[in-house]
C-alpha cells in the first residue's frame, strides 16, 4: 500500500520542530549542533517525499547538497566547539555571551 | 585699463603682505609702500587725463545678472573722483611711510600693513564706483577695515570695545543706506549712476506710502526718502550727530590709522557720497535741509566738546567731527564744491595733526594726556612747527588752506537763503571755537613748563626720518592746497551753488578771519598769559563745563536707552529662550533616546539562542498572518 504524502510531511514537521525546540532550549552546544542536523534532515525527508511524489529527481539531488553542507557544517562546528572549550573549559552556551556589545 | 591698477596695486599688496606676513615680518613695508605710491602716480595720470573735463569709464566685468538687475564692476573717473583719488593716495602713502617709524618693532607689524593696504583699496574702489551696489560693497569694506584697524591692539579690551562700537554704530547707518539702495533700484530699475541720474528728474513729485503694509497712509516724496535713507549711511560713516560716538573712540587704534580714518578714508566717504549723488540730492529740498541741519548740529557739538578734552588725540578727533559737520552742512546747502574743497584741505591738515600727535605720543612713550605734556616746543622742533602749521590751517588762519576752504563754505552758506544765513552764523561761531581749541592744544602740549613723567622727560627726542618727512610734506600741502583752485576745478562736475558769491562775501570773510584770530588770541590769553583762568572759568560755569567735558552725555544717553535695554533683553533671551527652551529641547530629546536605549539594552543578551527564538517567533507570526489572511 502507498503511504500518503501527508504522513511524510507530518513526520518531517515533527522532526523539524524537535530540532527547532532543541536549538532554542538546550544548553549543551553539541546537542544544539545535533538539533540543527535534525532540522536539516527534516527538510531532506520533505525533499525525498516530494521528489518521489512528483516523479522527478531534482529533489533528491538537493538532498545530496544538504548532506554535503551538513557534513561541512559539522566539521566547522566541532572545530568551533573545541576552540570554545579550550578558552572557557565549558560547552554550556550560558557561559558564552560574546555577541553582547 | 591701466587705471584698474590704481585700486589693484594696494589690493595686491594686501594679498602679498596678508598671506606672506609670517615670512615678511618687519619687511612688510617694502611691499605696501611702493604699491600705494604706485597708485599715487597712476592717480596723477588719471588726474591729468580728466583735467579737460572728460569722464573715464573702465567697465571691468559684469558681476551679476538676475532678472532686471545687472550689476557691473566698473571704474569711473571724473574730476571729483580724481581729486578724491589724489587725496586718498597721498594721505595713504604718507601714512604708510609714517607707519614704518610709528609701528617699528610692534607685534602685528605685517598685519597692520596688510590692513591699511586693504583700507586704501576699499576707499579707492568706493570713490571710483560707477554704481550704487559697488558703492555699497566698498562702503562696507571700509567699515570692516576700520574695525580691523581700530582693534589692532586686540589684547586691549578698550580697543576691542572701540572697534565693536565703530562697527555697530556704522551698521545702524548702513541699514538705512541699503534700504536707500533698494529703493533706488525699486524706483529706477537700475543701480548705475548715469541711468539713475538721467531718470531722476522724472521722479520729482512721485510719492511713496510708507504705511502701505499696515494699511495706513503716510505719503512722502520718493526722492526725499531715498536721499534721507542714503544720508543715514553718511551719518554713520561721516560721524554726524547722533551717530558720531564711534569716531572719538576710534582713537584706540594706532595713530596712523586715526590719521587715515580721519583724513582720507572712511569719514570722507559720507561727504563724498552726498557730493557724488548731488544730482539726486539737488532734486529734494527737504532732504537737503535735513542734511544741512544735521551737519550744522554736528559742527557745533563737535567743537564744544573739543574745548575741554584732555586726551590729545580726542581733541583732534572731536575737531574732525566738527569739521565734517562743516562739510556736510555745505553739501546740504548745495555748496558741494565748497564741501569737497574743505574735505580735501582738511584731509591734508588733519592727517598732519594726527601724525603730529603720534610723534608726541611716541616721544613721551605712549602718553596721551595733555596734562602730562608741555614744554615740548624745543625738544620736538619739527613736530612743533608742522603742528602749528596744521593748527593754523584748522583754525582758518589767513592764507592757509583751511582759511580758503572754510571761507568758501561760509560764504556759500551765507548766500544760500535764510537757513543758510542762520547756519553760516553758527559756522562763524564754531570757527571761533575751532581756533580756540586747536591752539589750546598747541599751547598746552608744546609751551610752558614740562609736566611730563620725569622718567621719560629727559630723553624726549624727535622721531625717525620716516615719521618727520611725512609731517613736513603734509605741512607743505596744508598751506599749498588752498592755492590749487580746487573749487573752480570741481565746479563743472558738481555745479556751483550760490553763484552770487559777492553777496556779503567780503563781510563773511572778514568776520571769519576775526573769529580765527580771536580764537587764537583767546587761547593764548587763557593758556599762556594766565594759566589759572581756564580752571576758574570751569568752576564759574560748572554745568556748561561738565556738559562739554562729558561730551553732552550722548554716550550715557545711548547707554541708558539702547545699550542697557539691549543687554537686559539679550540676558533674558539667553537664560529663558536659549537655556530654558532650546537647550532644554535638545537635551530632552537626547535623554529620551538614551532612556529608550537603556530599556532596549535588556533585549540584547548575547545568547544566540535568544536571537534564534526571536527569529522563530517572527517566522511563526508571519506564517500565521499569511495563513489566516
Amino acid at each position: 500500500m502507498m503511504v500518503p504524502l501527508s504522513y511524510y510531511v507530518i513526520l518531517s514537521t515533527i522532526v523539524f520542530l524537535t530540532g527547532l525546540v532543541g536549538v532554542l532550549i538546550r544548553r549543551n552546544i553539541i546537542i544544539i549542533l545535533l538539533s540543527i542536523e535534525l532540522m536539516l534532515n527534516a527538510t531532506n525527508i520533505n525533499f525525498v517525499a516530494f521528489s518521489h511524489y512528483f516523479q522527478t529527481l531534482s529533489g533528491q539531488v538537493f538532498v545530496f547538497f544538504t548532506l554535503t553542507v551538513a557534513a561541512a557544517e559539522v566539521a566547522v562546528g566541532l572545530a568551533i566547539i573545541i576552540a570554545l572549550y579550550r578558552s572557557k573549559s565549558s560547552i554550556n552556551v550560558d557561559d558564552f555571551q560574546l555577541l553582547k556589545w | 585699463m591701466i587705471y584698474a591698477l590704481i585700486p589693484l596695486l594696494p589690493f595686491f599688496a594686501f594679498l602679498i603682505v596678508g598671506m606672506g606676513g609670517h615670512w615678511l615680518k618687519d619687511r612688510a613695508h617694502w611691499v605696501a609702500v611702493p604699491a600705494v605710491w604706485g597708485s599715487f602716480v597712476l592717480s596723477l595720470l588719471a588726474f591729468q587725463d580728466v583735467a579737460g573735463g572728460d569722464t573715464i569709464s573702465v567697465p571691468l566685468y559684469t558681476w551679476l545678472t538676475s532678472g532686471d538687475l545687472r550689476i557691473g564692476i566698473g571704474l569711473s573717473i571724473d574730476r571729483l573722483t580724481a581729486a578724491m583719488l589724489l587725496l586718498v593716495t597721498t594721505v595713504s602713502g604718507l601714512v604708510h611711510v609714517y607707519t614704518i617709524g610709528y609701528m617699528h618693532g610692534e607685534k602685528g607689524y605685517a598685519r597692520f600693513f596688510a590692513y591699511i593696504a586693504l583700507f586704501s583699496f576699499s576707499m579707492l574702489m568706493l570713490v571710483m564706483a560707477d554704481n550704487f551696489l559697488q558703492l555699497f560693497v566698498f562702503w562696507e569694506a571700509v567699515g570692516l577695515c576700520s574695525y580691523l584697524l581700530i582693534g589692532h591692539w586686540y589684547e586691549r579690551k578698550s580697543a576691542c570695545d572701540a572697534a565693536t562700537k565703530a562697527f555697530v554704530v556704522n551698521r545702524v547707518g548702513d541699514f538705512g543706506f541699503i534700504l536707500g539702495v533698494l529703493l533706488v533700484f525699486y524706483s529706477f530699475g537700475s543701480l548705475e549712476y548715469r541711468h539713475v541720474f538721467a531718470q531722476a528728474p522724472d521722479l520729482v513729485g512721485d510719492m511713496t506710502n510708507l504705511l502701505n503694509p499696515m494699511g495706513g497712509e503716510w505719503e512722502v516724496s520718493t526722492l526725499t526718502l531715498i536721499c534721507l535713507l542714503l544720508f543715514l549711511g553718511a551719518v554713520g560713516k561721516s560721524a554726524q550727530v547722533p551717530l558720531h560716538v564711534w569716531l572719538p573712540d576710534a582713537m584706540e587704534g594706532p595713530t596712523p590709522i586715526s590719521a587715515l580714518i580721519h583724513a582720507a578714508t572712511m569719514v570722507t566717504a559720507g561727504v563724498f557720497m552726498v557730493a557724488r549723488l548731488a544730482p539726486l540730492y539737488s532734486l529734494s529740498p527737504a532732504a537737503m535741509d535735513a542734511v544741512a541741519v544735521v551737519g550744522a548740529a554736528t559742527m557745533v557739538l563737535g567743537a564744544t566738546i573739543a574745548l575741554t578734552q584732555f586726551d590729545i588725540k580726542r581733541v583732534v578727533a572731536y575737531s574732525t567731527v566738527s569739521q565734517l559737520g562743516y562739510m556736510v552742512m555745505a553739501c546740504g546747502l548745495g555748496a558741494y564744491t565748497a564741501g569737497i574743497y574743505h574735505l580735501l584741505t582738511h584731509g591734508a591738515f588733519k592727517a598732519l595733526l594726527f601724525l603730529g600727535c603720534g610723534s608726541v605720543i611716541i616721544a613721551l612713550h605712549h602718553e596721551q594726556d595733555m596734562r602730562r605734556m608741555g614744554g615740548l616746543k624745543d625738544k620736538l622742533p619739527v613736530t612743533y612747527w608742522t603742528f602749528v602749521i596744521g593748527s593754523l590751517a584748522l583754525a582758518g588762519f589767513p592764507l592757509t588752506s583751511g582759511f580758503f576752504s572754510k571761507d568758501e563754505i561760509l560764504v556759500s552758506a551765507w548766500a544760500a537763503g535764510p537757513l543758510g544765513k542762520t547756519l553760516a552764523t553758527l559756522g562763524l561761531l564754531t570757527a571761533l571755537l575751532t581756533a580756540f581749541y586747536s591752539f589750546r592744544l598747541v599751547f598746552v602740549t608744546f609751551w610752558g613748563p614740562s609736566r611730563a613723567d620725569p622718567h621719560h622727560a629727559g630723553h624726549v627726542h624727535e622721531p625717525s626720518k620716516t615719521m618727520t618727512v611725512p609731517l613736513i610734506v603734509l605741512a607743505g600741502l596744508s598751506v599749498a592746497a588752498g592755492y590749487l583752485g580746487i573749487p573752480g576745478w570741481l565746479a563743472p562736475v558738481l555745479g556751483s551753488a550760490g553763484e552770487d558769491h559777492q553777496e556779503g562775501a567780503a563781510g563773511v570773510m572778514a568776520v571769519a578771519t576775526l573769529m580765527g584770530l580771536g580764537g587764537i588770541a583767546a587761547a593764548y590769553y587763557c593758556y599762556v598769559v594766565s594759566p589759572d583762568l581756564p580752571d576758574r572759568l570751569a568752576r564759574r560755569w560748572q554745568q556748561a563745563y561738565q556738559l562739554s567735558f562729558h561730551k553732552w552725555y550722548v554716550d550715557e544717553a545711548y547707554d541708558a536707552t539702547i545699550v542697557r535695554p539691549t543687554l537686559t533683553l539679550a540676558d533674558r533671551l539667553w537664560k529663558k529662550v536659549d537655556v530654558g527652551m532650546i537647550d532644554a529641547t535638545v537635551n530632552g530629546v537626547a535623554s529620551l533616546i538614551g532612556w529608550c536605549g537603556l530599556v532596549l539594552r535588556f533585549l540584547q543578551s548575547g545568547q544566540t539562542q535568544h536571537y534564534a527564538l526571536g527569529m522563530a517567533m517572527g517566522a511563526v507570526f508571519i506564517l500565521t498572518v499569511y495563513l489566516l489572511f
